[in-house]
């Protein structure tokens, strides 16, 4: 049992630190987990959650504003949505679709709807690459915990 | 926890299963720190709100100037009847909201008679200076870059004690400003209500729970790859009644001044 939830703890570290590594996490991420105690065992996991619902909200906005059938497009709109995409990434540490936002805010203000276009699409793949990352995450901790360990606190280094 | 763009109040664990204003809310404790935080974002909103609670002070979160103003009895001419009770120690706000921006909402604080000596505490993510410049003129008492921290919410707890001196101290945030977090908590908060209100209507004051003792808490899968929502409506509505206890400030308490001219570094 315990070989096992040592090689998970591993596991889990080497696969988390990897995703502070490639710039999928960064230590506001770390700052979550800090808030967590027995009361609150799962805050980060929780904010990340809510973070993805509005995500998902803000990436519609964009996609729509994107899509306008007469040809032009209220840049205005997506830069509005690209800011608040940018604001929940940043508020919990997904760093990658953080960054990405930076640079679609530029193509906004610079009215280049082919930029945009073009940070739609990497916005929706990172968004979803998170997502995927940290389910598998979160996965190794649910191992790790079912085989009667503790999760260890990683902080990225 | 509040899903919807409602108020969150936490001022009392008295009060539960209501969300409206106008309920007789009991007086808060005279040693109780009160903080209104107003943010329009949901996760920022439920974030300031823990470190806040971290920090041992009472919160009630709105997300919106006007939902504020509301709350504060400042929305229109007469005056509350609530007002007598109440107290409000610090006002923290983000600064870019739809609507109402947070310097809109700080100039009308300090435009009124009963609010204007509370101090307002503007948040954002952008570290544009002019901002910075405009909110101190108007009447900030600092400015946090975000996203905010324990070490943040910390030093702002210090201002918020009986005893006061006058300090004229730098207080803007800048990125190097990075001040080594003390990770070890206090004793958690005591575990809040648990509304069961997960409609879409937004009701103006709304309870934000938190979970019970009694409440299994779900992985971090489970959170991930299932609706929040649906999680929430699991949990069991338990009420505590224990006030959370402040504890006694390190260094010696300061409130800051409006600064005259905010230096740059």
């Amino acid at each position: 049992m315990d070989a096992l939830v040592a090689q998970l703890q591993m596991q889990y570290r080497n696969y988390t630190v990897s995703l502070y590594q490639q710039g999928f996490l960064d230590e506001r991420f770390t700052e979550l987990r800090q808030l967590q105690d027995d009361k609150h065992p799962n805050f980060a996991a929780e904010m990340l959650s809510l973070s993805f619902d509005d995500s998902v909200k803000h990436i519609g906005n964009i996609t729509r504003a994107c899509k306008d059938q007469t040809g032009t497009v209220d840049f205005g709109l997506v830069d509005v949505s690209v800011h608040q995409l940018k604001c929940t990434s940043s508020s919990v540490g997904a760093k990658r679709v953080k960054d990405l936002c930076v640079t679609f805010k530029e193509y906004c203000e610079a009215n280049n709807y082919e930029g945009c276009v073009r940070c739609l699409q990497q916005v929706d793949i990172e968004y979803n690459t998170l997502k995927t990352k940290l389910q598998d995450m979160f996965n190794l901790e649910k191992q790790i915990i079912q085989a009667g360990g503790k999760v260890p606190q990683v902080d990225g280094h | 926890m509040a899903r919807d763009g409602g108020v969150s109040c936490l001022r009392s664990s008295e009060m539960m299963n209501v969300g409206i204003r106008g309920m007789e809310s009991p007086p808060l404790d005279v040693d109780e720190v009160h903080v209104l935080a107003v943010d329009d974002s949901l996760v920022d909103r439920i974030v300031i709100e823990r470190l806040l609670r971290i920090t041992s002070c009472k919160v009630t979160a709105v997300d919106s100037g006007w939902r504020a103003l509301e709350f504060l009895g400042l929305d229109n001419e007469k005056a509350s009847a609530e007002l007598d009770r109440l107290k409000v120690d610090l006002i923290i706000t983000d600064y870019c909201m739809p609507g109402m921006t947070g310097y809109e909402l700080l100039k009308k604080i300090k435009e009124s008679s009963s609010f204007r000596q509370v101090p307002v505490v503007i948040m954002s993510s952008e570290n544009v200076v002019t901002r910075i410049d405009r909110c101190l003129e108007e009447g900030a008492e600092d400015f946090l870059l975000k996203p905010v921290k324990l070490a943040d919410v910390k030093r702002l707890r210090s201002y918020l004690t009986r005893d006061v001196k006058v300090s004229n101290g730098n207080k803007r945030k800048l990125p190097e400003d990075s001040v080594t977090v003390n990770t070890s908590l206090p004793p958690p908060p005591p575990p809040l209500i648990n509304s069961s209100d997960s409609s879409d209507s937004s009701p103006p004051l709304t309870i934000s729970p938190e979970s019970s003792d009694s409440y299994s808490p779900l992985s971090p899968v489970e959170i991930f790859s299932s609706p929040l929502s649906s999680q929430l409506d699991e949990e069991d509505d338990v009420l505590t009644s224990s006030p959370e206890s402040s504890p006694a400030p390190e260094e010696s308490p300061i409130r800051r001044q409006k600064m005259e001219s905010p230096g740059l570094d």
